[in-house]
């Protein structure tokens, strides 16, 4: 029974301990879907956003091991987090520039720049609507897309 | 104080009451090095490789309870050292590991003897540092220390660039650790402790399940008194041999892959396993789901990731064993042992249907024979080191440990090449004890280089190397498993071992007899010089009773019956 899960760990900012993070998972074999990292303002510490999945018994040894590491303060592993999170796509100029942004509206976003040979749009939702917008956005036929991961929040 | 980095790095091993460090110099280090000819508050033991060096420092920390400490040069020298890092990570054994590396600016460029020490380190330490700038220095030396010791102990690794060894500043060595991201949980939790001493009391087939945890916390002695206070059967790991103790009645053996049958029928049939200091290895469990199969588990780890990894835990307590025992020993008072009466018959008879034995002959010495021997020899005055394969296996089992910290080995990784430094560790730390590695033929030329270092520091370790031509727990799977195809474990050609220890500085003796065998030990006891002692034995000997890997612990390949 693999359940998607979003985990918020909180580290000391200093260095290596991204490595020690993603070392721990792939050392002992659980998937990473997704990780984001920045600074918390005002502090000394980080926040790391991992998105990933595994069984109940897999959920618990993932937060467990995490905690051992010693630069990490505090892991969240909570069913009920606010996700978020943000696409940047890049499509045709050739497309039409009102059905993009009509699109991009529609979760959360809009066209944040518009070039000689292309239009840069901006999305940032729920990691399901992001889904359901990258596949609304291919009829555009677009040049390319970012995810940025996911940032989470304990509810 | 102004000093440099490189005093720095003595003056904190010292602070730290380290009498013995063991290690190798090269480029990056040397500074480190050139300070150690100055000073005069520890004593440097030149090993003859790095690996070497740490397993030393090693059974140092295994034998006495601190931290051990062994010092390396960059690359090559780090890179050794890495097995002996993971050999004490595995059975979590308190140790600091100082490497140098290049300088700060030559990082990440290839620069001679440049390896990425902390990135090759991560995963087999409790922790490491890379030491950025000199003012950080005397605090991750503190915390080093203070990580490898506490909570659930561990090597740490200090990588210090070699300017910074140069560099000259303040110095004041910190008192006191703080680190906000780290605080190891020592109390049990109370409720907890309460619910699992009633399950205790209403327990009819309870069982103590004894690991390694327990001699790295101290609590033998109360364990002891545990056993005595509640008169429950128990079992120990391999990792806990000697904290009951051989002659207590209550001890039953060594539980798994070659525990004895009383021991491995216990755990299949108790409906309470009391762990403490145990992390239900795979070695220890055999097949998972059929693993205690009728028991409530009650599991006391200071490591909260432990509990729960691999068995559902009914009672789990986080916490230090010996304060955990504290608390529970006088809520146990009073408590109705004639209950267990019944079940510790059911485990008399377990053991008299099928005891620990094995054939014993005139015509050849079979290894359990050496063993049990060296055991009235020596006994209670003699730590024993180990190797890994057979000899290791018959060790545990036939060797009269009586206290903790009397048996070292490696469990966890199961490092051949372990057991003669970690001896001279040992040795060092307590030169009045008779020191024996038992080993095996093929285990002990993985670090035979120190003999050298050995009779250079006249560090008389006695290497009994159970000879049976074989790399013999491989070639043991190969029979049973591999219809006799002995791939790559024929040792029959074998170095002239007597030649080999005198060559080195040291005295040989080859023994085929068991007239021989007991005048080599008396005579090695008496010569104070390490030694080879070549012991001829059964070659096709088999360490039983064994759980084929992955099987029921119950379903045991036993031993024939024989006298003993």
């Amino acid at each position: 029974m693999n359940e998607r899960r979003v985990i918020s760990v909180i580290v000391l900012n200093e260095s290596s301990v991204l490595a020690r993070v993603t070392a721990l998972f792939a050392g002992r074999g659980y998937n990473i879907e997704s990780l984001t990292v920045a600074p918390i303002p005002n502090s000394e510490m980080s926040h790391i956003t991992i998105a990933t999945n595994g069984s109940a018994k897999v959920m618990e040894q993932i937060t467990k091991q995490l905690h051992k590491l010693i630069p990490v303060y505090k892991v969240i592993e909570h069913e009920e987090m606010v996700e978020k999170e943000m696409v940047l796509a890049k499509f045709p100029i050739t497309e039409h520039l009102s059905d993009i942004g009509a699109l991009c509206a529609a979760y959360n976003g809009g066209i944040v720049n518009v070039g000689k040979e292309m239009i840069i749009a901006m999305v940032a939702d729920e990691p399901l609507r992001i889904q359901h917008f990258i596949e609304a956005a291919d009829r555009y036929n677009p040049y390319e897309m970012v995810r940025s991961g996911v940032v989470a929040i304990e509810r | 104080m102004q000093m440099s980095g490189a005093q720095m790095v003595c003056e904190a091993i010292i602070a730290e009451g380290v009498k013995t460090v063991f290690g190798y110099p090269g480029g990056a280090i040397m500074h480190v090095y050139d300070e150690i000819y100055k000073q005069e508050g520890f004593e440097h033991i030149l090993n003859r490789h790095e690996q070497a060096s740490v397993h030393a420092a090693d059974g140092y920390a295994r034998a006495t309870g601190e931290v051990g400490v062994a010092m390396v040069t960059s690359g090559p020298g780090f890179t050794n050292a890495v097995t002996g890092l993971a050999t004490a990570y595995m059975d979590s054994i308190p140790m600091v590991v100082i490497s140098g590396q290049v300088p700060l600016a030559l990082i990440g460029t290839d620069g001679f003897q440049e390896i990425d020490a902390v990135g090759i380190s991560r995963p087999c330490t409790k922790h490491n540092f890379l030491v950025r700038s000199l003012e950080e220095l005397p605090r991750v030396l503190k915390e080093a220390f203070y990580i490898a010791r506490s909570g659930r102990p561990g090597p740490v690794l200090v990588d210090i660039p070699k300017d910074i060894t140069v560099d000259i500043g303040e110095f004041v060595y910190p008192d006191s650790v703080d680190i906000p991201t780290y605080k190891p949980t020592y109390k049990g939790n109370k409720k907890q402790i309460e619910k699992a001493v009633e399950a205790m009391k209403k327990a009819k087939k309870p069982l103590l399940y004894i690991g390694g945890g327990v001699v790295l916390s101290d609590a033998s002695d109360l364990v002891r008194e545990l056993a005595l206070k509640t008169q429950m059967p128990a079992v120990e790991t391999l990792m806990a041999r000697g904290v009951l103790g051989a002659k207590n009645p209550l001890l039953l053996g060594m539980l798994g892959m070659h525990g004895n049958y009383a021991s491995n029928m216990a755990m299949s049939e108790t409906d309470l396993v009391i762990s403490l200091g145990a992390r239900f290895d795979d070695r220890v469990t055999g097949k998972l789901s059929e693993f205690a199969k009728y028991a409530d588990i009650i599991h006391v780890d200071i490591d909260a990731a432990n509990i729960g990894k691999l068995v559902d835990v009914d009672y789990p307590i986080v916490g230090d064993v010996s304060e955990v025992l504290e608390a529970m020993l006088p809520q146990l008072d009073g408590i109705d042992t004639d209950r267990f009466q019944a079940w510790r018959e059911i485990l008399k008879r377990y053991d008299e249907l099928h005891p620990q034995s094995y054939v014993d002959s005139d015509e050849v010495i079979k290894p359990q024979w050496a063993i049990e021997r060296i055991g009235e020899l020596v006994g209670e005055n003699a730590i024993i080191t180990s190797d890994v394969g057979q000899h290791q296996m018959w060790a545990a089992q036939h060797y009269p440990f009586d206290r903790p910290r009397q048996w070292i080995n490696s469990g966890g990784l199961g490092t051949m090449g372990f057991g003669f430094p970690a001896a001279l560790g040992a040795k060092k730390a307590f030169p009045d004890k008779t020191v024996i590695n038992v080993t095996g033929d093929g285990s002990i030329l993985m670090n035979m280089q120190e003999l050298v270092t050995a009779a250079e520091y006249k560090i008389p370790v006695i290497n009994l190397i159970l000879n049976n031509h074989f790399l013999g727990m491989v070639r043991q799977w190969q029979t049973f498993f591999y219809e006799k195809r002995y791939s790559e474990t024929d040792l029959t050609f074998q170095p002239n071992w007597k030649a080999l220890a005198e060559a080195c500085g040291g005295i040989g003796y080859d023994v085929t007899t068991k007239e021989e065998f007991d005048a080599a030990v008396k005579d090695a006891i008496a010569q104070d010089k390490v030694c080879f002692m070549n012991v001829a034995v059964n070659r096709f000997e088999d360490v039983l009773p064994m759980v084929p890997s992955g099987g029921a612990l119950f379903n045991m390949m036993l031993p024939q019956k024989g006298e003993k």
